[in-house]
């Protein structure tokens, strides 16, 4: 191996300390301001560390008190997790016939390489269209149209992912099942799929992620608290609604938690997700 | 079973996903292409057809030109911090060191951090009155008074463009390391004898194997780049004096907020198009560097 003197060993330990800092550093500062009191984030010089700490956002946003700020925050939070399910539940739903499809017969590939080109299409190509639509069948504002729209970007992502599972289970094992004379149906629940269950959790994560994330359709598409998702709350209180920034930076925290929590705790499964794509193409 | 079988039964298994897809993704492009050749509005009735009167009038506008430079400049600086960053970062991760289990996963969190949840924390940071960035510089006596970061037209570009590398080269970084842990052992020990140099090695031992995975990375980031909105609009709704108005915020102001959806068609059309020409250009160039690094 590689002789490695002390300067290097200290260049290592000093960059990784500044790339740790810099990963932190802004997320600790959104945590601190969610628990710091008004007067500390107004002072000059301002106050790194709140004198008392102040946990009372946090109720305030949670509560369900009529009118409120907390109310309205609840409301978005249950709209994202309806929107983000729904989505999600629908795109593995397609995903998985259609990928097992593609998988096993090449030959009809090249509509799946369609479907994911769709990908570069900006999503103000498709707005204004889906707008009337949306309008036209009553599910403009509706967590269900907002659902519906969100297949455009889930279902594309998880039919690919799906479609690589499936390739990485051998079809002889199929085979033999289809022999032993079950039908193709049962041969897919009883076998494959049960196989293939770790890609369809990390497809469904990634899609409950990305649905999570959402932010332009959800801002055109949904206008009050029966369908305003999380995104277009958070942006609404950053937009000049509240003038309190430790009750946004709170909101904040509590529309980045389910996500960071998924991310810490499946971070290797994600990981490998990920980078399959980026090393495979 | 017959080939023919099999093809059919391949198609009735996706044809779920294909009619969802031409319900949610091929009937409103087409309804997008033909709506840009019309002057309709947003709401009301259909429009007219005038022809390629809308291609005209934006491909010639000041607004449209000065937009497309704006979003040039955001996607190619901010690509290429993250891809030079997220190297920089992966090869750091890649060496042994004490508590890099817990510096990678931590590598995970801005990615998972929302879109929007970034904007507003940066929003937050660079606020002209009470924002942490003003208090630190002056504290450590770099800026003598309070900046306006994302209210001056000379700052507030590079503000979103740090925003943005923030989030989104720890992505970069992981895909990079994952590829620079299939680099073989003996490969790297092999150049060591030879005698090269760490940047010779890192040119000629290490890059070969980064190349492939960092150009699907480049590929799919710069195309995100191009398509940028919410982090923009969150941030500076594409001011201040238009400096931030990137291509996505145009088509939606001229689409939404005057309602001109016949000319915000044929402007959405524009920049699907300008992605489709990237995306295929580095595709070619996908393809090369994936010949070149086998």
């Amino acid at each position: 191996m590689e002789r490695k003197g002390p300067v290097f060993t200290v260049f290592i330990y000093v960059s990784a300390l500044l790339l740790a800092l810099v990963i932190l550093a802004p997320l600790a500062w959104l945590f601190i301001m969610s628990i710091s009191p008004a007067p500390d984030l107004f002072a000059k010089p301002l106050h790194w560390w709140p004198e008392t700490v102040d946990f009372s956002r946090y109720r305030q946003l949670l509560s369900m008190v009529e009118n409120s700020a907390g109310e309205a925050f609840v409301a978005s939070l249950r709209n994202s997790i309806a929107v983000a399910s729904m989505a999600t539940f629908a795109a593995i739903l397609l995903a998985i016939p259609a990928g097992w499809a593609v998988s096993r017969t090449p030959s009809v590939g090249w509509s799946l390489s369609v479907v994911i080109a769709t990908y570069m299409l900006p999503p103000v190509a498709l707005s204004v269209p889906l707008y009337m639509g949306l309008a036209y069948f009553g599910l403009l504002n509706h967590v269900t149209g907002l659902a519906l729209v969100y297949l455009s970007i889930l279902a594309p992502f998880t039919t690919w992912l799906m479609k690589s599972g499936f390739d990485s289970i051998p079809r002889e094992i199929e085979s033999a099942a289809m022999i032993d004379g079950a039908n193709l149906f049962q041969t897919l629940r009883i076998l494959t799929l049960p196989l293939a269950a770790p890609v369809v959790a990390t497809s469904a994560l990634f899609a409950y992620l990305l649905a999570w994330d959402e932010f332009f359709y959800a801002l055109l598409f949904t206008s009050n608290e029966q369908a305003k998702t999380l995104p277009v709350e958070i942006a609404d209180l950053a937009g000049g609604r509240v003038s309190d920034y430790g009750l946004i930076a709170t909101a904040g925290v509590l529309a980045a938690l389910p996500p960071v929590l998924i991310g810490l705790a499946t971070q290797r499964a994600l990981i490998s997700g990920l980078t399959s794509g980026g090393v495979k193409g | 079973m017959s080939g023919i079988w099999l093809t059919t039964r391949a198609w009735l298994l996706m044809l779920p996903l294909l009619v969802v897809m031409i319900a949610v993704i091929g009937w409103p492009l087409y309804d997008t292409v033909k709506l840009s050749f019309t002057d309709a509005r947003l709401v009301g009735t259909g429009g007219d057809y005038v022809g390629t009167a809308n291609y005209v009038k934006n491909l010639a506008g000041s607004n449209f030109q000065r937009t497309l430079i704006t979003t040039t400049w955001f996607a190619v600086v901010s690509v290429a911090l993250e891809m030079v960053l997220g190297v920089l970062a992966a090869l750091l991760l890649n060496q042994e060191f004490r508590g890099r289990t817990v510096l990678r996963a931590l590598m995970i969190l801005p990615w998972a951090l929302p879109t929007v949840v970034n904007a507003t924390l940066w929003r937050l940071i660079y606020n002209p009155e009470y924002g942490a960035l003003n208090a630190l510089l002056t504290q450590f006596g770099l800026i003598q008074d309070y900046r306006s970061w994302l209210g001056e037209p000379g700052t507030a570009l590079a503000a979103l463009i740090v925003a943005d590398c923030w989030k989104n080269f720890p992505l970069v970084a992981l895909i990079a390391l994952a590829a620079l842990q299939a680099v073989p052992r003996d490969i790297t020990a092999a150049s060591l004898v030879d005698g090269a140099g760490p940047f010779a090695r890192f040119r000629f031992v290490i890059l070969p194997y980064l190349a492939g995975p960092l150009m699907v990375a480049l590929v799919l980031r710069t195309i995100e780049a191009f398509k940028v909105f919410d982090i923009i609009w969150v941030m500076t709704r594409g001011g201040p004096a238009n400096s931030t108005r990137t291509l996505s915020i145009l088509v939606y102001q001229e689409a939404f907020s005057f309602q001109r959806a016949g000319s915000g068609a044929s402007l959405a059309l524009i920049v699907t198009l300008l992605v489709t020409v990237l995306a295929l250009a580095y595709a070619a160039l996908v393809r090369k560097t994936a010949g070149s690094a086998a």
